[in-house]
């Protein structure tokens, strides 16, 4: 029991690792402009999808389309913000609303699109340099796939804690406490808008990339991934880097042992309720600002 | 309140049994079975959308799980009518009060919660619900209800073999949750539900008694949207999880309202005309291969509308109607 329980938590370390750097995207966006993206899991769907089409045309290994698809996600990141946020940023009514269904609208559309390029059914990498392989670890077996993937968003959530430090982080965080003082001393808040949105979308950019090492990808795999994200950054509280840490790792946990304790088909069940029950004692999340 | 405000309602009133008269005579020129059943579902959502409004249009509390109020609705009636032969002429009374207790138990913890907090929050519990029944055995898990058919009756509320009567069942949802809005417009309630939505500090000090205004306008929102549900499960004799409980149906509700126009009298109904129509022909026109087309369109009409008209396709009607306050929050 001991070892199926340790395997269950290392498991769920791993995929709260994911869970975290896909949640961290939706943060930092949310953080700079009060804006949930709700199209977010059909980022990580599209970056998903871009993985499979490289893999199948050239067979470069997942591993190394991260640069490749950070890129591609980045400006798509970027184009969305130009073309729909800025817009929905700018409307004189219903402000709240018009952000929540505009992105709404684009995640359908985007779902449409890949069903209408890609097709409905599950396509998955099947060859990878780690694929198949696993590590044997104290008593545990974890596929490589998988520790690859924690690791690379482990990284990579350690790049966007290093960014939020330079220059341009201080910029990212001065437009967030007030987005009309900045104006004044000389920082463009639109192009700081449009990059935290590069960000964000590269972030879960490289999620969907690890994501498409071990998991099938199709035209709803966002769907299930973004409740999670949502829970995850209310967890850990709108806006919060180290929140979105905190609260992947433990959704990714409690979902494991959930499915080890109680019954696989459970297993969100016992996340959603963790959540409910530290929001009504943390109303704003873990670390939440307010 | 004023003389103008008085005349306002009672023109609405007026509108309101003039649009009434029309959609009851519009399906006797139709025979067509196609565009019969559209305009039933048309109906229906125009009469779910509205029941999201009272809630999220007028208190302005953005649910996205009114599908959990809904599907419930629909087992309760289903589930009573299968296992104890209650008729759902009386079964969707106990659906909506089902649901609107419901809402309460949910927005008990939801309402502590504010802006994109609680929006995730009803998401939340609408994906509990949803993966409850699925696992939960007694009411059929993921087979769902399947509603034995015993002849076209009123009792019943079961017609396979024309689809006018339920056109006028269809109707009267939206007829009294019409109503419901309209009462609830002049009412003190409604003053109060609009302040909490407009700015919160400001309708305490004028004592306002926020977490009472809420949960008063999810219990009524919850109740009607229960009884939708119940509407639903009877038109189409048989329900589980994924046609009633998931999570993009809470999103069916909302929308009609949003795109047609929150916190107003004729938005939903407007917002229906539109939305369900066009999703309903271009899943049958576009969709059938599974292309997808369907769905970019749909994904794309929602966004240039909630872009081209954010106050929603109702400020199309004309100069009657009163002005919007703009959002004041900073930009």
């Amino acid at each position: 029991m001991t070892e199926t329980l340790l395997q269950a938590a290392m498991s769920g370390l791993l995929m709260g690792l994911l869970y975290a750097l896909v949640a961290a995207g939706l943060s930092l966006i949310f953080g700079l402009m009060d804006v949930v993206n709700f199209a977010h899991g059909e980022m990580m769907m599209l970056a998903m999808y871009a993985t499979f089409v490289i893999w199948q045309a050239t067979g470069l290994d997942p591993l190394l389309q991260i640069p490749i698809v950070a890129v591609v996600m980045f400006a798509l990141g970027v184009a969305v913000y130009r073309g729909l946020i800025a817009r929905a940023l700018s409307v004189q009514f219903n402000t709240g609303m018009v952000q929540i269904f505009v992105t709404f609208g684009l995640a359908i559309f985007l779902r449409g699109a890949a069903q209408l390029v890609f097709g409905g059914e599950f396509k998955s990498i099947t060859s990878s340099w780690l694929s198949g392989r696993t590590v044997h670890l104290a008593g545990i077996y974890l596929p490589l796939p998988q520790v690859a993937a924690g690791l690379v968003c482990l990284l990579a959530f350690a790049a966007l804690l290093l960014i939020s430090r330079t220059e341009f982080g201080r910029a990212l965080e001065a437009t967030r406490e007030d987005r009309d003082a900045v104006a004044l001393i000389g920082i463009d808040r639109d192009r700081i808008f449009a990059l935290g949105w590069g960000l964000g979308a590269a972030a879960v950019g490289i999620a969907g990339v690890m994501l498409a090492s071990f998991y099938y990808v199709s035209p709803n795999v966002g769907a299930n991934f973004a409740v999670i994200a949502y829970v995850t950054v209310a967890l850990g509280g709108f806006g919060s880097l180290a929140g979105a840490l905190v609260a992947g790792l433990l959704i990714g946990e409690i979902e494991a042992l959930t499915a080890v304790v109680l019954e696989p088909s459970l297993k969100q069940v016992g996340v959603f309720a963790v959540y409910l029950l530290v929001l009504m004692v943390r109303p704003r999340g873990l670390f939440g600002k307010l | 309140m004023d003389n103008a405000i008085l005349r306002r309602r009672r023109r609405e009133l007026w509108t309101g049994l003039v649009v009434l008269l029309v959609l009851i005579l519009l399906p006797l020129p139709i025979h067509d079975v196609y565009t019969r059943n559209l305009i039933i579902i048309t109906l229906l959502f125009a009469g779910l959308a509205q029941a999201w409004n009272i809630l999220g249009g007028y208190c302005g509390q953005i649910s996205l799980g009114h599908a959990l109020y809904f599907g419930v609705g629909g087992y309760v009636s289903s589930l009573l009518y299968v296992r104890l032969g209650i008729p759902p002429t009386l079964g969707m009374f106990a659906a909506g009060l089902v649901a609107g207790a419901l809402a309460l138990v949910v927005g008990w913890p939801c309402f502590r919660l504010s802006g994109h907090y609680y929006a995730i929050a009803t998401v939340v519990v609408g994906e509990i619900g949803y993966l409850l029944f699925l696992n939960w055995d007694f009411v059929g898990g993921a087979t769902g209800v399947y509603i034995p058919f015993n002849g076209d009756s009123w009792v019943t509320l079961q017609f396979r073999t024309q689809k006018l009567p339920y056109h006028y069942v269809a109707l009267a949802f939206v007829a009294v949750t019409w109503l419901a809005a309209w009462v609830i417009e002049g009412s003190r309630w409604g003053f109060s539900w609009r302040a909490v939505k407009d700015d919160v500090v400001a309708a305490r000090s004028l004592g306002v008694r926020i977490f009472r205004s809420k949960m008063a306008a999810a219990a009524i929102s919850g109740f009607f949207t229960g009884v939708g549900g119940a509407i639903y499960a009877q038109y189409v004799g048989y329900i589980d999880p994924d046609s009633v409980l998931a999570g993009n149906f809470s999103i069916l509700i909302a929308l009609p309202a949003v795109l047609g126009g929150v916190g107003t009298l004729w938005g939903p109904i407007i917002g229906a005309a539109l939305l369900t129509p066009l999703s309903e022909l271009s899943r049958s026109y576009l969709g059938g291969s599974g292309s997808g087309v369907d769905l970019m369109l749909y994904g794309g009409i929602i966004v240039v509308v909630a872009l081209a008209r954010p106050q929603g396709l109702v400020s199309l009607l004309g100069p009657r109607r009163r002005k919007e306050v703009p959002d004041v929050r900073p930009a």
